[in-house]
């Protein structure tokens, strides 16, 4: 098991060390990377505007470049905001909690509503009412997230709401496939016909079966979850990571959309890691 | 089930065929202002209305259907070429290579999919004309979207590099470029045509998300995503129902394509 963690942590460094890579090479030439408005300010001194351009000259090599932002982020200092010219930690440290708020949120609605769908379908077994449960995910998945997040501002609903009904889709996609595998193994077939109550089945027989295959699908969720928080918040007016996330996007503003980029892929590959140990785990114990 | 195909079959060739034929229907294009009726209502001369700066709506519906519909496959043409060189090669290749390319889709998968498209939107400059802001809008899905499709196909392809054809072939002296173009390749054409048929609804609904955050296709022209922004301005959802026309049509066509691909997914168990 400590191994399996290990890996996990080797694994999870490795990918936010090449994320942030690849990030700063996209930063470094994005155009527009080498143009400073400050260079063109009256009021500064032509020593101050060298100074600024040796500085810029400096970042050209890509591995110098990506090695000092980590110096610096190692130190606390994820650097200044281009747009909103405050420093990024200060951005991110007070937008986290809306969003994390919202992500979770959002997840227990879409849990709560693909779980019960799913698992009455499977109860029932009726051909019209799988149907009927079918058709709302499929309407759900073929709108836009961005439409979603406009419709619960119409209708003045919360953005969570908007968050779980974009992820219940996908949600109940995989719970209907995986209970309704579960639900048709022999055992649970038996159990039925032994006039065992449903919910003695569901605990004891069918959670056992597909719980380890739900948790990846709740690792998955996570970042489902946090994608869908970007038009959220950016369309109802959140002021939470993924409208930091839109407003960096429109103005361009790379560092500190770098930074976010690195935050995002360490919580979805720790949500990821986390479900794929604990789902370990379980079967460890089971068997 | 075969009904619903044929039908969701006969709607997309409907929606397809009515928006190639917008030079005919709306004829006057999706630009032309009509400065006396700005902001109007469903009438005889504008079916749905105009828009805020006077534009026939109805025009812009079916040129901007046209512009998502064909290029939304074009992406995911590129996409899945994409996916068979990357995850094809790699797996065919194996070891090493299949393991790097493991992990760059790894890499890729780790970040949502909207997040990852609007900060690659956001390094290219955004200011640019709109027929250039088509072609980085798909561009981005086509180089972006490869990812998921790539692991499946490299995974197939790892399966099929221990088949006894591919072992055989090898054994005859027949090159690594031979094998992989002649023999590996033409086995993948399952998982490609999902793959392919898979990211088109994907595709139109991210170009849709991102035109309504602003990141999409440049004005004046149309696409999903730009006709959807209009929907911003609404107070009420009964105010101007006919704003909801792109809307429709939109969950139509995804709803169609998802309807053509479950048949398929069932036709192959």
């Amino acid at each position: 098991m400590l191994g399996r963690i290990a890996r996990h942590g080797l694994a999870l460094i490795a990918t936010i060390l090449l994320g942030g890579f690849l990030t700063a090479v996209l930063v470094r030439f994005a155009p527009g990377f080498d143009v400073d408005q400050d260079e063109i300010d009256p009021h500064l001194s032509s020593q101050t505007i060298q100074a600024l351009h040796d500085a810029r000259t400096a970042q050209h090599n890509i591995f110098r470049f990506y090695t000092q932002s980590l110096e610096r982020a190692w130190h606390g200092d994820l650097g200044k905001s281009l747009s909103l010219g405050q420093p990024v930690a200060s951005l991110i440290r007070e937008r986290t909690p809306l969003t994390m708020r919202l992500v979770f949120t959002g997840l227990a609605i879409s849990w709560g509503l693909a779980l019960a769908m799913a698992l009455s379908a499977s109860w029932m077994r009726l051909p019209a009412y799988d149907a009927l449960t079918t058709a709302i995910s499929g309407t759900f998945l073929c709108l836009p997230a961005a439409v979603l997040a406009l419709l619960s501002v119409l209708w003045n609903v919360s953005g969570a709401l908007a968050v779980g009904l974009i992820v219940f889709p996908k949600v109940y996609r995989y719970s209907r496939n995986l209970l309704g595998k579960a639900y048709s193994l022999p055992h649970i077939i038996t159990a039925r016909a032994k006039g065992l109550s449903e919910w003695r089945i569901v605990f004891w027989h069918v959670i056992p079966v597909a719980g380890p295959q739900l948790l990846a699908v709740a690792g998955v969720s996570v970042s489902i979850a946090i994608g869908a928080a970007i038009p959220v918040e950016a369309l109802c007016g959140l002021a939470g990571i993924g409208q930091l996330a839109w407003q960096a996007a429109l103005a361009r503003d790379l560092p500190l959309l770098m930074n976010i980029t690195i935050l995002v892929t360490l919580v979805t590959l720790l949500a990821n890691s986390g479900a794929d140990v604990i789902g370990h785990m379980l079967r460890g114990h089971e068997a | 089930m075969k009904h619903l195909r044929t039908t969701a079959i006969a709607v997309l060739l409907l929606v397809i065929g009515i928006s190639l034929s917008a030079n005919w229907l709306a004829p006057e294009g999706y630009a032309k202002q009509y400065r006396d009726t700005p902001g109007a209502g469903p009438s005889r001369q504008h079916w749905l209305g105009t828009d805020d700066i006077g534009r026939d709506r109805f025009a812009r519906v079916l040129y901007g259907t046209r512009i998502s519909l064909l290029l939304a496959p074009a992406a995911a043409l590129v996409s899945t070429f994409m996916a068979a060189l990357i995850g094809g090669l790699a797996g065919y290749l194996g070891g090493l290579w299949a393991r790097a390319a493991m992990a760059m889709t790894d890499l890729f998968l780790s970040l949502p999919w909207l997040f990852l498209l609007i900060t690659v939107r956001a390094a290219m400059p955004l200011n640019v004309s709109p027929v250039v802001s088509v072609v980085v809008t798909f561009s981005l899905l086509g180089l972006l979207g490869w990812t998921s499709a790539a692991r499946v196909l490299c995974a197939s392809a790892l399966s099929l590099r221990q088949a006894d054809f591919v072992r055989q072939a090898r054994a005859s002296g027949v090159s690594d470029a031979r094998l992989f173009w002649v023999h590996v390749l033409p086995n993948l054409k399952p998982a490609l045509y999902a793959q392919f048929w898979i990211s088109i609804p994907a595709f139109i609904l991210s170009e849709a998300n991102l035109g309504i955050l602003g990141l999409g296709v440049a004005e004046p022209l149309p696409s999903w995503g730009s006709l959807l922004k209009e929907l911003e301005g609404l107070v009420s959802v009964g105010e101007e129902p006919w704003k909801f026309v792109p809307l429709i049509l939109l969950a139509v066509v995804v709803t169609s394509f998802q309807l053509v691909l479950s048949a398929q997914e069932e036709a192959a168990v």
